[in-house]
């Protein structure tokens, strides 16, 4: 089953990446690394009039000041669509991704300890066996002679995974969790009360799955956030759910999409999968660099008030992507930033952002990946693309992967 | 050498804690703490080195 259709966008195919930008144009994620080069050079940060205006920021310079900036820039929204949330800051729909100081601190405070490197580290065993067990069923089909897709049987289903368990959701229910990401995520230049109506379907999924926690309370991070007090006082439903769909949302195909980059590098650069079968030492500097050059993770701000940015007339709810994976890729921060170094010792990347909305989920994020590297590649030491680059489709919108990565394993 | 974390700039990327758990902890949230006084024994001072250059946020810095 492929979900993954582009959205009907009511805006049209892009004329020009400077002045016309879509980051939904199923074009954008596709040539992501020239667009971006382009624009370094030719105009650092471009302005489209979608969205109600956008602003595209490329140099790693510009992304870490509005990064930085808490002020001028707002995270009440942070998914650049045709519907801009009426969640006011600092709270926003999806607490703390879309709180601002001083809210975002203390809500953040709720969620890292689970997400803390120690406590992560206690789930490596099952990703393992998750890894395993995906593995086989990709040998089964091999075997019978059926063709392997390295993002829909492997990558895709190993975060779902993970976060549902996390949250003590139904494994089964996985197929609706990449629907609702597909909804908010990449379904974001279409009609506007199409994505409302989405965002309804989805808060009514969410809202069952606590009512069933009230009446089954269990040991999982729903039960720890219906527990948890904040104030002296236990978060409302709303407020419960709106931390889950951040944690739902940006658990699935941020982590699926890095894991599937990762391959697509190591599908097309035969010297490189060699290299690092032969010598696992290089994992660490290997995995960072992957999320380096592949960075998954655009994010987005709302423009809080009208200033002047850098020569840019910022107007007050407009929105800034903030495109961290271009930011990766600047020459200006890193040497030799346009190659794959698997073996890069010194690599500051922004892969999880910068500042105080780093990413919640980061040790997860890189023990999943790390882990779906190491077995993919024990299993299959030897692979390449099925097809050619053609034959990969990418995801659309602010999270970059692909979405669907044939490979072909020979000598078996 | 020493080696020293700057808690207001430091973001929980865990960096300096995979690369050199020798020199550094995290605490329950996440958040990277310099074991002991943060003295580097001669040893594992390009471990020291290596967490700073690899710190998105620098917050890290190595003094004599």
């Amino acid at each position: 089953m492929t979900v993954y259709e582009p959205p009907v966008s009511i805006y049209g195919p892009v004329t020009d990446w400077a002045t016309d930008f879509d980051h939904a144009d199923p074009a954008y994620n596709r040539n992501a690394h020239a667009i971006w080069g382009e624009l370094r050079d030719t105009c650092p940060v471009a302005h489209s009039d979608r969205y109600g205006g956008t602003w595209l920021p490329v140099t790693h310079e510009t992304v870490r000041e509005i990064a930085y900036d808490t002020e001028n820039f707002t995270s009440r929204a942070v998914v650049v669509s045709t519907v801009v949330p009426d969640d006011p800051a600092p709270i926003g729909g999806a607490p703390p991704i879309t709180s601002d100081p001083p809210f975002h601190h203390d809500a953040r405070r709720l969620l890292l300890p689970p997400f803390s490197p120690k406590k992560i580290a206690e789930w490596e065993d099952e990703v393992r066996i998750l890894c395993h067990s995906l593995l086989d069923a990709m040998e089964a089909k091999i075997a019978a002679g059926e063709p392997v897709d390295a993002a829909l049987d492997y990558a895709q289903h190993i975060p779902v995974n993970v976060i549902s368990r996390m949250l003590g959701f139904p494994l089964e229910d996985d197929d609706i969790f990449r629907g609702f990401v597909h909804d908010i995520l990449e379904s974001i230049n279409g009609e506007p009360e199409e994505r409302i109506r989405s965002f309804e379907r989805i808060d009514a999924y969410l809202l069952a799955q606590i009512e069933d926690h009230r009446a089954n309370p269990r040991d999982d991070l729903t039960s720890y956030l219906m527990d948890v007090e904040m104030y002296g006082e236990k978060l409302p439903d709303n407020m419960v759910g709106g931390v889950i769909l951040l944690l739902l949302v940006a658990g699935i195909d941020t982590t699926w999409s890095a894991i599937g980059s990762s391959i697509w590098h190591l599908a097309t650069h035969a010297d490189d999968r060699r290299r690092l079968v032969a010598d696992p030492s290089l994992m660490t500097t290997a995995i960072e660099e992957f999320l380096r050059a592949y960075a998954p993770v655009t994010m987005a701000r709302l423009v809080a008030k009208d200033h002047d940015f850098h020569g840019c007339p910022m107007k007050k709810d407009e929105w800034v992507l903030l495109p961290f994976p271009a930011a990766n890729l600047d020459p200006a921060e890193f040497a030799d930033a346009d190659k794959v170094l698997i073996d890069r010792q010194e690599n500051r990347h922004a892969a999880f952002g910068l500042g105080i909305h780093r990413c919640l989920g980061s040790n997860l994020a890189r023990l999943e990946l790390r882990v779906a590297v190491e077995e993919f590649i024990a299993r299959f030491p030897d692979f390449e693309l099925d097809g050619t680059v053609d034959d990969v489709v990418w995801s659309v919108g602010q999270i970059r992967g692909p979405r669907e990565l044939p490979v072909r394993v020979p000598n078996r | 050498m020493r080696i020293h974390v700057d808690a207001e700039k430091c973001q929980g990327h865990n960096r300096c804690y995979a690369l050199a758990p020798e020199l550094f902890d995290v605490d329950d949230y996440g958040n990277a703490v310099v074991i002991g006084d943060g003295t580097v024994s001669p040893d594992l001072v390009e471990r020291a080195k290596l967490a700073v250059a690899n710190c998105p946020e620098f917050a890290i810095t190595l003094s004599e």
